[in-house]
């Protein structure tokens, strides 16, 4: 039980970091459909970065940095030029798509140096580590998954705690109101676009670089959908956002899990259950009306100050 | 104008996507003659992607490079878009290509429409798998694979100390069960009191989910792991574990002193001679079913990778024994009392399975757990 909870949250963390990226960016009030595109440049990048140079650092911060790459493009058509956030969104998608094929085309096959992979291997946290049952589920993992949880207490704090915070939700909820209260409207949307793509791409690079340390196409393989669909189901939250995150990714593995222990539930079924508790989240928030479960108001209007 | 630059903006996004993705074609190998004969390749994957396409090219290569053709590839090509792997097809034609080389199942419909036409009776289409040939120019070849597969149980039997084996499986058809029953059988012949664990993942490509329920596997139990997918993460799970794995499809180990040995596929074996023939005028489908070319270990079509240390000498010698066995001929996987895990019979006391009865295999065999069953 222990071990696969451990996996849930291994299988997880490429979900948390872009669930907590793209619902940073949603609270701006814009929606960025490019999340598949931004883990898989992160993906690229962060695996080219690291067979070349070998040092785990440059390999995550190149991966953060190719989102945050693929963030300003979108942030720069629709924030500056204001076009349409869905169309933007998804042709970002398949721009990062073929960006990371083209990338990654001499990489095929290639495996990332034992630098990297001895770095990203499984270590436990002395004290926490020792905690029965927390302790092996969530403090003997690898360095990066504790990145994750770092980022999720960072975000939220931000979030919750700090004025530029409140800043950033009065942006996403209003964004007349927010200007017309001398907020840098165009700053911190730049800002937190590209704060969201970098952690898309960290997301990416986790499956590239800790997952399967041996490029191939596609690694990411519909996760950033997923992690859309998960900031609907973690209303916004970056805590939540750990959890959903986990969560999904252990329904996505629970049904190997239950063919491995010889038991006859479709797989099938299994895949659909994140799908259909999104539905269902979707639908009770909706009808409940709690104010913190709602979209941020102005999510995916573009901001014409002229126009008000 | 800020509208018009937006637009213009995403239309560069969409033109550079064009130039990054699609996988262009690449006219290389074999003869550096003008005349050269051309052979258009269509494959799923990019050919270096150190699994099936690369294993495929590399058959391709040798093969041109022997009858001194040409190649012409096609690369990343969607074996679910019909309407793309027909486009494909006959700008290949177009470009002067007279042997057409589908590498996945999915092209082998729109390239029976052309074969069938009469528009192409000029050009000879080579599909792997499926079931489609005419009795001119198309011809469909697979091959014995459960050779291998047999050969590589009984090595990871012997190096098993749990019994408990592990198969990262695709999808639960035939093709995939006819593999899962070969290593069975193997690793049963090594040690009658194996169990093999399978888990279907229900995707050909997916490195990750592959990874995970190779995890699951091994925190049941499982000592020693195969799989039948596209990536080599299974074999990354193994070495993580300080396990036992083998290969699959192509002879690349990627788990050091833990790789045991991998079925693989040398596909020159079956096209340096129909090249030949092609060439020689020779070529005739031969109406086979399910496959008009059957290669086997005896062809060279089906190979076994070298064994690692980890399989004993005397299981080395046994494996030699069964090998050689195979390539004269006195040694069919599936001959004798076989039973489904379901009790129902596969393969009968005295019978041996044809090829065409080796293809209708439909569930795993007993001594395998695999939650298919419940659905008979």
């Amino acid at each position: 039980m222990v071990e696969f909870l451990a996996a849930c949250v291994v299988a997880g963390t490429p979900l948390v970091l872009a669930t907590v990226g793209e619902l940073i960016t949603e609270k701006t009030g814009n929606l960025n459909l490019g999340v598949e595109g931004m883990m898989l440049m992160g993906a690229v990048m962060g695996f080219y970065t690291g067979l070349h140079t070998a040092s785990p650092l440059l390999a995550i911060l190149s991966a953060a940095l190719a989102g945050a790459g693929g963030a300003l493009i979108y942030a720069f058509v629709t924030v500056t030029l204001k076009a349409s956030q869905v169309v933007t969104g998804l042709t970002l998608t398949i721009f990062g798509t073929g960006f990371a094929q083209f990338v990654g085309e001499p990489l095929l096959g290639s495996m990332a140096p034992s630098e990297i992979t001895a770095f990203f291997a499984k270590t436990t946290i002395p004290v926490l580590g020792q905690i029965p049952f927390i302790g092996p589920i969530f403090f003997q993992q690898d360095a990066f998954v504790y990145l994750s949880y770092m980022i999720c207490i960072l975000a939220a704090v931000y979030m919750y705690k700090t004025k530029m915070g409140m800043n950033l939700k009065a942006l996403g909820e209003n964004t007349g109101a927010a200007d017309a209260s001398g907020i840098n409207i165009n700053l911190y949307k730049y800002a937190h676009i590209l704060t969201g793509g970098a952690l898309c791409g960290l997301g990416g690079a986790y499956l590239s670089l800790v997952r399967i340390p041996i490029w191939q196409e596609d690694v990411v393989n519909g996760r950033g959908w997923i992690a859309v669909a998960l900031v609907i189901f973690v209303a916004w939250n970056p805590i939540k956002g750990f959890f959903g995150g986990v969560l999904f990714g252990g329904l996505s593995i629970i049904g190997l899990r239950f063919q491995a222990m010889g038991l006859g539930i479709s797989q099938y079924l299994v895949d659909m259950i994140p799908y259909i508790a999104t539905i269902l989240i979707v639908i009770i928030s909706t009808h409940k009306k709690r104010k913190e479960s709602q979209p941020p108001g102005d999510l995916g209007n573009n901001y014409f100050r002229e126009e008000r | 104008m800020k509208k018009l630059l937006a637009v213009l903006m995403a239309l560069a996004m969409v033109f550079s996507l064009a130039a990054c993705g699609g996988g262009g074609d690449s006219a290389e190998g074999g003869g550096a003659d003008a005349n050269a004969t051309k052979v258009g390749c269509i494959f799923i994957g990019s050919i270096n992607d150190g699994g099936f396409s690369q294993c495929m090219n590399e058959g391709l290569e040798k093969a041109a490079k022997e009858n001194g053709m040409e190649l012409v590839k096609k690369e990343n090509v969607s074996d679910s878009d019909k309407q793309a792997s027909r486009e494909a097809a006959i700008n290949l034609i177009d470009q002067g290509c007279k042997v057409i080389v589908g590498c996945s199942f999915g092209f082998g419909e729109p390239m029976k429409e052309l074969a069938d036409s009469g528009d192409y009776d000029e050009v000879t289409f080579l599909h792997f798998s499926g079931n489609l040939q005419n009795e001119t120019n198309m011809e469909n070849f697979f091959g014995s694979m459960e050779e291998a597969r047999y050969l590589s149980g009984m090595a990871a039997a012997s190096a098993s100390e749990k019994n408990v084996l592990g198969y990262v499986a695709a999808f639960p058809y035939t093709e995939v069960q006819i593999g899962i029953n070969a290593f069975t059988l193997g690793a049963q012949s090594v040690n009658p009191d194996v169990e093999v664990k399978v888990v279907y993942i229900n995707t050909w490509g997916d490195a990750e989910i592959e990874k995970a329920a190779a995890e699951q596997l091994i925190a049941a139990g499982c000592d020693v792991l195969t799989y039948h997918a596209d990536s080599t993460a299974t074999q990354l799970a193994a070495k993580d574990a300080g396990i036992y794995t083998t290969g699959w499809n192509y002879d690349n180990n990627v788990a050091g002193e833990n790789y045991l040995t991998a079925p693989y596929w040398d596909m020159s074996a079956y096209f340096t001679p129909t090249f030949k023939a092609i060439l020689d005028g020779n070529f005739k489908p031969t109406g086979t079913e399910p496959f008009s070319s059957y290669g086997s270990m005896a062809s060279g079509l089906i190979c076994l990778d070298e064994l690692g240390s980890a399989v004993s000498e005397d299981a080395k010698t046994k494996i030699k024994e069964t090998q050689e066995k195979m390539k004269a001929g006195e040694f069919k996987v599936f001959s004798g009392a076989i039973k489904y895990n379901n009790g129902k019979d596969l393969c009968k006391e005295g019978q041996t399975l044809t090829d065409k009865e080796v293809w209708s295999i439909n569930g795993e065999v007993e001594g395998v757990t695999a939650t298919s069953n419940e659905k008979k």
